[in-house]
């Protein structure tokens, strides 16, 4: 099976986000870059079906420069090849711009592959836009927000997360399935993985070799505002005999928060 | 035209959507647009009155045989035959499973932004204005849509219901036109979890648990408690997820889910950035915890620094107790 998965460089969980106001943007000195934890499940899905059935897994991720650091990790974990589809472009929080260039990378230069396996949704823009709108874009079927995933490489059945239990979703091949905690446990990279990793090329894909233009490329998204959440002021704390305070948390729940 | 595209499950209109259909309503008020509301699937236009009752003015039925079970393709093709021949200028989406599967392929198809998540939405100088939390609610953006029709998902639990209104309107019943085979993929089955719980993004109060809850059996403890309340839910850290003590569909956090309930009940759980990004905009927020320096105290409205095998019970207990007043 030919494989393609999409990652995405983002700030990592951990990171204290701090507003540039004047510019409406994330003040990005200071933030550690990881792949988004999603990608990785994707990625290391990829890997086992690969091992199980035979075939490759290319990584793609649109972005600037240093996103060929989660490539290499990538690489290191065991992908055969990885693309750079170089955007100069900050963080547009528009799926739609990003999934154009996606599939017209697809249709224009990587060649198409069985299974176009995504992260349910990139960390920091939590859209959960790009996979479905490639789908679109491509005429393909889609199962988002996956936990298990069975396929025979012309066929596929997946589980997708729904509230109080699952869809099973049954899709013919080529198909865009969206990865979910639950998945699989990403392995780590290997001291040889990384070592064979920096060896090898990742080529870089321009937009103009993708035939995009302005119009393709302006964002559908105006941002007028960006702000950090109004910190949240700590309450009342309540101690001393069990049976007490939770009489007088229940209470106040029903008296001064007025909640149930 | 302001429109909400209403979710079906189990034969009837989901409260998100009603809560979507509301806020439809408060903003077309504002702006001085109609209101209107979508239905798709095999045979729909029955539900109808379920809108009128929040105000929809006209009920789009969108209806073919094929759409009787759900396919993101399918439903796609239908919504946007829907936009291309009603011309809503916006269409509202609840950010649900579904909301989330669909609206995007739909926005695609249209060569429309979409504004994902949203948990406020306001009208300035005559244009809507979107806001969603980004970095897991770190920090929240606003964003206006420059395409048109303009489309957004609204999370659940956050915009309230709005009033019963006239109970009736127009049914307009459109035929949903499929190509043949463009349809490659769709719901085969719909597997129910055993319990008949809801999940944790649906619920008015959350009750999680974390690793304090040193093992499994705990969880019984927070079941009772949560039980108390008609549209409850159990949650959990992903340290209680990791130990396999319950299902990681209860996970909240970032790499969870993001829940907004009436009140959240954070049981032994320290309060970890992560865990705080999935809960912090619950409306109320109690935290149970033995230690007093725990970073969850710092966000919580209320706090019982105490031993949550002791102040469990109690709670549940007096939690009754106040309820049956
Ligand atoms: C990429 C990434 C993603 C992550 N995503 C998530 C996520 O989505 N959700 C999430 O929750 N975490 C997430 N985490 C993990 C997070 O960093 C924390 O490790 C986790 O939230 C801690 O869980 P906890 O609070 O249950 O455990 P702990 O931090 O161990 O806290 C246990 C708490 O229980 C209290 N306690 C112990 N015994 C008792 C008792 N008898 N009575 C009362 N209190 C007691 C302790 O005082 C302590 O505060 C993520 C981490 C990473 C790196
Ligand atoms: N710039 C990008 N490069 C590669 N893949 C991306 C990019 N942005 C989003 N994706 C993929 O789309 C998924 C969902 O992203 P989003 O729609 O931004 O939440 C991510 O988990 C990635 O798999």
């Amino acid at each position: 099976m030919n494989i393609l998965v999409f990652v995405k460089r983002v700030p990592d969980t951990e990171s204290r986000i701090r507003i540039q106001h004047e510019t409406r943007t994330i003040a990005q000195d200071g933030l550690n870059f990881v792949i988004s934890p999603y990608d990785e499940y994707a990625v290391e899905e990829a890997l086992r079906l690969k091992e199980a059935k035979g075939g490759t897994v290319r990584v793609v991720a649109v972005g600037r420069d240093e996103a060929a650091a989660v490539l290499r990790k990538c690489l290191a974990m065991g992908a055969d090849e990885a693309v750079l589809v170089k955007d100069d472009a900050p963080e547009t929080y528009d799926g739609l711009r990003t999934a154009r260039i996606i599939a017209r990378a697809v249709e224009r230069k990587l060649g198409g592959a069985d299974l176009l396996l995504f992260g349910k949704q990139s960390v920091g823009a939590d859209n959960s836009q790009v996979p479905a709108m490639v789908a679109e874009l491509l005429g393909l079927p889609q199962a988002t927000v996956v936990t298990k995933l069975e396929t025979d490489g012309v066929s596929a059945t997946a589980l997708r997360e729904i509230e109080g239990g699952f869809e099973k979703v049954a899709l013919t091949l080529p198909a865009v399935v969206t990865a979910q905690k639950g998945l699989n446990e990403p392995r780590y990279e290997t001291l040889k993985g990384i070592m064979a990793a920096k060896k090898k090329p990742v080529p870089v894909i321009t937009l103009e070799e993708l035939g995009l233009g302005p119009d393709d490329l302006r964002s559908a998204v105006e941002i007028v505002g960006l702000d950090v959440p109004a910190a949240r002021q700590a309450g009342r704390v309540l101690q001393g005999d069990p049976a007490e305070t939770a009489r007088e948390l229940a209470r106040l729940l029903r008296h001064e928060a007025k909640v149930i | 035209m302001i429109a909400a595209y209403l979710e079906i499950r189990d034969g009837k209109i989901k409260k998100s959507s009603l809560e979507v259909l509301s806020e439809a309503r408060r903003r077309a008020g504002e702006m001085g647009l109609e209101t209107a509301a979508v239905l798709v699937g095999a045979s729909v236009a029955g539900l109808a009155p379920s809108a009128f009752a929040l105000g929809a003015a006209k009920v789009y039925a969108v209806e073919n045989p094929a759409l009787a079970d759900y396919s993101s393709q399918a439903y796609a093709v239908a919504l946007a035959g829907f936009a291309a021949a009603a011309k809503p200028a916006v269409l509202f989406f609840a950010a649900t499973a579904m909301g989330k599967d669909l609206a995007p392929r739909v926005a695609a198809r249209l060569g429309a932004g979409l504004a994902s998540d949203c948990t406020k939405v306001a009208v300035k100088d005559g244009a809507l204005e979107f806001t969603r939390p980004i970095y897991a609610g770190k920090a929240f953006l606003t964003l206006r849509l420059k395409t048109a029709p303009q489309l957004a998902t609204l999370r659940p639990n956050v915009f309230p219901l709005g009033e019963a209104a006239v109970a009736s309107g127009e049914t307009v019943r459109m035929d949903a036109v499929l190509p043949d085979g463009a349809v490659k993929g769709r719901v085969a089955e719909v597997l129910k979890e055993e319990s008949a719980e809801i999940d944790v993004t649906e619920a008015e109060v959350v009750v999680s648990g974390g690793r304090g809850l040193k093992g499994p059996e705990a969880f019984a403890l927070l079941r009772d408690l949560a039980a108390v309340f008609p549209r409850s839910a159990v949650g959990a850290s992903r340290s209680a997820v990791d130990s396999g003590w319950i299902g990681h569909q209860h996970q909240v956090g970032q790499t969870g889910k993001t829940v907004s309930p009436q009140l959240y009940v954070a049981v032994g759980i320290s309060g970890a950035i992560q865990h705080l990004a999935g809960m912090s905009s619950s409306k109320v927020i109690v935290a149970l915890n033995k230690d007093p320096e725990a970073p969850i105290l710092k966000v919580a409205d209320y706090g019982i620094v105490g031993d949550l095998f002791e102040v469990v019970p109690k709670l549940t207990e007096e939690l009754k107790k106040v309820l049956n007043d």
